[in-house]
């Protein structure tokens, strides 16, 4: 019972980060009908450079190690807000009305940039994350919770019911659901339909960034390929959830977290041994295939894609 | 009826024209419409009339000719300036943010004449409470005004077809526009909610917004507008007072064919 536990927790960590990735997909998804494939990337960026700030000043200040962590954080948000505003004005945005397939191909082209800028400014190698976080754990009903584990899931929902509200409830909302369904007859009620959209890159950019430093702490380390797996899980869970979907990107990512972290608790008593806590990946890919195949929509998704 | 024919000029266009390919969709087509009017376009199917107004509101760029609301140069503008400027508009295919409930649907046309920006929507300061609190309490007005109040929490897609029209005028009018141009606002109305359409627009003109109206419904154009432009195959073959246009040979003939005479009191 402890080992179900004690996974189900880590699977909830997980799957809070990918719920926080897949928002930034199904964001996009949702008022462009487009999957940002670079947004994995944005979310490696993120890490690295809140890794360069936490490492510039470890060992240099006399500050205690979740305020360099957090400096680290205010310092990727705007990089990669900027970054995500860029992606969109520069291989996005020409070709808004190009075929479907063009602007899939230049996020692929945008990914494969930032993989390989990543790897000329901070190396081929891990770039580690300095131990500086409280390491304390704590004992609930025969498994173990770390204090990263508690502040990740708590902040990642704490984002997760801030973007609802700010969907749901302001202006700015209002103004990027209207686009979604409707772009150009929110154009004609006078919503400015080109900074919605790139407003909604930005935002899922900042969101990103957090999840990064969040991945970079929980494994202790960031690498410049790290976006893509990331990207992967989380574009999964928000096709589980249903993309363009919130509450399915939320539900999916956490979903997926636990699917992944079970399977990986039990897939060597499944197996006999046979196969080990290395084949995780495997059931996420194993989800999106069955998604695909009985519920393209997702779990929360509408079943006819509707545009006006 | 009294008739608005004789004021100010609020819009203006001037040898509009639309190419598509090869194919001439508006040509040369020259309005006034006057402050208060409320001004009729017909023309059989195809004529042009919906090329029009997409070119009057920003969604098509005019091959030619410009078009002017109250001296200011509309074509050039995108989209969400032109509703800035004072142009609103509703749809033949009734276009609501269907996701959405029928005060959110309003709110969102309120956007136009409101300040509050992103910071605003994320930190929720003062100004922005009220602002929001303003907006809310304008869409509920004017959903009572159109008479949809009591599905106001309702999504728009549930809406009863003639309440989802009255919806979209409801949205366009929180524009606050000078002109409220209707494209076939009637289409689909049954005859009870057609008069009260009637009462409804005759009553927006009463507060000074003009109304440009496409309308396949003869007879309610005729009986509402002061003046009626007609369109064929692009062209503008008559303009005038809704009698006179209703007797000229080229209208009769664009209607009828020209096979035979008579008056086109019928539906098209």
């Amino acid at each position: 019972m402890d080992i179900f536990l004690q996974q189900l927790i880590n699977g909830l960590v997980l799957g809070s980060v990918y719920a926080l990735v897949a928002l930034g997909y199904t964001m996009v998804y949702g008022i462009l009908e487009l999957i940002n494939f670079a947004h994995g990337e944005v979310t490696m960026i993120g890490a690295m450079v809140a890794l360069s700030v936490i490492g510039a000043l470890v060992g240099h200040v006399a500050l205690p190690g979740v305020v360099i962590v957090a400096m680290g954080v205010l310092v990727a948000v705007p990089v990669c807000m900027l970054l995500g505003f860029t992606i969109e004005r520069v291989a996005y945005r020409p070709l808004r009305h190009a075929p479907r397939l063009a602007p899939l191909i230049t996020a692929i082209g945008v990914s494969i940039l930032l993989q390989n800028l990543a790897m000329i400014i901070w190396g081929r190698e891990y770039v580690k994350f300095p131990p500086i976080l409280s390491s304390a754990t704590h004992q609930v009903a025969g498994a173990t919770i770390s204090d990263l584990q508690i502040f990740i899931l708590v902040l990642s929902l704490l984002i997760m019911a801030g973007l609802v509200a700010l969907v749901q409830k302001t202006k700015l909302g209002r103004a990027m659901r209207a686009t979604a369904q409707a772009p150009q007859v929110a154009a004609l009620m006078g919503v400015n339909v080109n900074s919605v959209i790139s407003l909604t890159f930005i935002i899922g950019s900042a969101i990103a960034a957090i999840a990064g430093v969040m991945v970079a702490a929980y494994y202790g380390l960031a690498h410049y390929y790290m976006g893509f797996m990331l990207g992967l899980k989380a574009f999964t869970a928000a096709v589980l959830g249903g993309i363009g979907n919130l509450a399915g990107a939320m539900l999916g990512g956490l979903l997926l977290g636990v699917i992944e972290s079970l399977g990986a608790g039990y897939i060597g008593d499944i197996t006999g041994g046979f196969m080990g806590s290395n084949y995780q990946d495997v059931f996420a890919f194993f989800v999106l295939i069955l998604v695909l195949v009985l519920r393209p929509s997702g779990l929360l998704g509408e079943q006819v894609g509707e545009r006006a | 009826m009294t008739s608005r024919s004789d004021g100010p000029i609020l819009l203006e266009t001037r040898g509009l024209s639309k190419q598509f390919g090869g194919l001439a969709a508006l040509h040369a087509v020259s309005l006034n419409i006057h402050h208060g009017e409320i001004f009729g376009l017909i023309g059989p199917n195809g004529a042009g009339k919906t090329t029009l107004f997409n070119c009057l509101t920003g969604l098509y760029t005019p091959s030619a000719g410009e078009v002017r609301l109250d001296g200011q140069r509309l074509n050039g503008l995108k989209p969400h300036t032109v509703a800035k400027q004072g142009l609103a508009r509703t749809f033949q295919n009734i276009r609501l943010f269907s996701h959405m409930s029928a005060l959110e649907n309003v709110m969102v046309g309120c956007h136009v004449r409101t300040k509050a920006n992103v910071l605003g929507a994320i930190f929720r300061n003062r100004g922005t409470r009220d602002e929001e609190a303003a907006i809310r309490s304008k869409a509920h007005e004017l959903l009572k005004l159109v008479g949809v109040d009591k599905h106001a929490h309702s999504l728009a897609k549930h809406l009863p077809y003639g309440d989802q029209r009255r919806l979209e005028i409801a949205r366009a009018l929180a524009t606050e526009p000078k002109l409220l141009a209707l494209d076939e606002p009637a289409a689909g109305m049954n005859p009870a909610e057609r008069v009260a359409l009637i009462a409804l627009i005759q009553a927006l003109r009463a507060t000074g917004i003009a109304i440009l109206l496409i309308e396949h419904d003869v007879k309610l154009v005729m009986g509402l507008c002061d003046r009626v432009a007609v369109l064929d195959y692009g062209e503008k073959i008559a303009e005038g007072a809704p009698e006179a246009v209703q007797r000229d040979p080229k209208v009769i003939e664009a209607y009828l064919g020209g096979s035979i005479g008579g008056a086109i009191g019928q539906p098209a």
